[in-house]
């Protein structure tokens, strides 16, 4: 049930949002993510976009693999 | 996220070495029921040390959905004769020996949606029809659905309310850790955690010393969250890790704590087959009552029902394994689900069943 995809906005029209979804375009309620911008990744649920990929936060999952060395 | 495949392969098999030739045996809870099919689908049970074992929490919103709830749903249907929008999931779910599905092939008015907009949208168009849309969710689903009723709300529907069972991850994970001190690491949520914030975990480590990561779903984001969370095991460092840091921030999205603060309030709820959870539940409040179906309809709550033999609490708990049930693939499959566990497309006894024991 807590299954999210995750898609590209291509187009925003007031508080909705046309997303690709791997080239299916499906509308997508932004309300959640206001600062969403076209171009933008987002994670949605139900219709909705519940948070806004980060591409900045991604490098922090990096930084994450050098915890896994054994010291 | 290919970047990290080579490097998070190697760590985890230098890790798994280490838990091999340890003499230990290490208990990991996937609470998530989107991580437990995820986990079956990326084969990677499979890869793990034999005493590794991964259990599945109570993280399918479905199947802690209790029968009397279905019963709610049914009276909907045939005492007010409403069309019931729902997520496909709960179509075969039972109550008192009947489903949605069965209903709907009766001739009742049952649609699946994939969002609660489509109920909103059919409603506008159908003033003449009452429509009530019927969910269960966790905090990754409540917000959409209250934004929904927001939405009807300001547009002032009046043939449209919700029949809902939200529920709350973090109480369920505080009686879970008192409950079963068998767990030794926590794969946690990495959706529910999109919307409420890793911090709403971190009193697992802070105050039960159990490790425990946030984690997304890909192959490589799973196997990075396992590794962190064994590393720590094996360390007897006991760490908490955001390990899905491009989705999951701190305090979580807070637009959409906003909408989940204006239009619930928290209550006991009861989870299938465990019972009572204080304060584990999101209720709509007095101010938006009239898009409460429970309250438009006057449904008089009912006794939770657990069908005899049904172990879905204790595996929800993590204290048995779905084969361990008597029930399981006997009395029990998904042609013919006695708990929904066994119906919802991502209960624990539904992937054993499909995917085998490990």
């Amino acid at each position: 049930m807590c299954l999210a995809v995750a898609g590209k906005i291509e187009k925003i029209e007031g508080d909705i949002g046309v997303v690709d979804l791997g080239g299916v375009r499906q509308p997508v309620s932004l309300i959640m993510v206001p600062e969403a911008k076209e171009g933008d990744y987002v994670l949605i649920h139900t219709g909705y976009a519940v948070e806004i990929i980060s591409e900045e936060a991604y490098q922090e999952t990096v930084k994450l693999l050098k915890e896994l060395r054994w010291e | 996220m290919g970047m990290i495949n080579n490097s998070v392969l190697k760590s985890f098999h230098e890790i798994m070495e280490r838990v091999t030739k340890s003499e230990l045996t290490i208990n990991i809870m996937e609470v998530c029921g989107t991580h437990t099919m995820a986990l079956f689908e990326h084969g990677i049970r499979s890869l793990l040390p034999q005493n590794i074992n991964l259990v599945s929490g109570p993280g399918c919103p479905v199947c802690v959905t209790g029968e009397e709830i279905m019963v709610e749903a049914f009276e909907l249907l045939e005492k007010h004769k409403v069309t019931l929008f729902t997520f496909g999931d709960m179509l075969k779910v039972p109550g008192e020996g009947r489903t949605l599905s069965i209903l709907k092939a009766q001739g009742f008015s049952v649609k699946v949606a994939y969002s609660p907009r489509n109920a909103i949208e059919f409603a506008e168009k159908n003033p003449n029809l009452d429509v009530v849309f019927f969910g269960a969710g966790f905090e990754t689903t409540a917000p959409a659905l209250g934004a929904t009723i927001l939405e009807a709300y300001e547009k002032k529907l009046n043939n449209f309310s919700m029949l809902l069972v939200v529920k709350t991850v973090p109480p369920a994970l505080k009686y879970l850790v008192e409950h079963n001190s068998l767990i030794d690491g926590f794969i946690l949520p990495g959706h529910v955690s999109a919307v409420i914030g890793a911090k709403a975990f971190r009193f697992i480590t802070e105050n039960y010393r159990i490790p425990a990561a946030v984690t997304g779903f890909s192959a490589e984001e799973l196997l990075l969250g396992i590794s962190l969370v064994v590393k720590s095991i094996l360390k007897k460092e006991p760490q908490y890790y955001n390990a899905y840091p491009h989705v999951v921030r701190e305090k979580g999205n807070e637009k959409a704590r906003r909408i989940i603060e204006e239009v619930f309030e928290k209550g006991d709820a009861n989870w299938r087959g465990i019972g009572n959870i204080p304060l584990s539940g999101l209720f709509i409040r007095e101010r938006y009552s009239q898009y409460d179906a429970r309250k438009k309809y006057g449904l008089r709550e009912k006794p939770p029902i657990v069908p005899r033999g049904c172990k879905c609490g204790e595996i929800m708990l993590g204290r048995m394994l779905p084969p361990e049930c008597p029930l399981f693939a006997k009395g029990c499959t998904p042609e013919k689900p006695v708990g929904a566990c066994m119906v919802s497309s991502e209960g624990s006894c539904a992937a054993y069943y499909k995917y085998g024991r490990r």
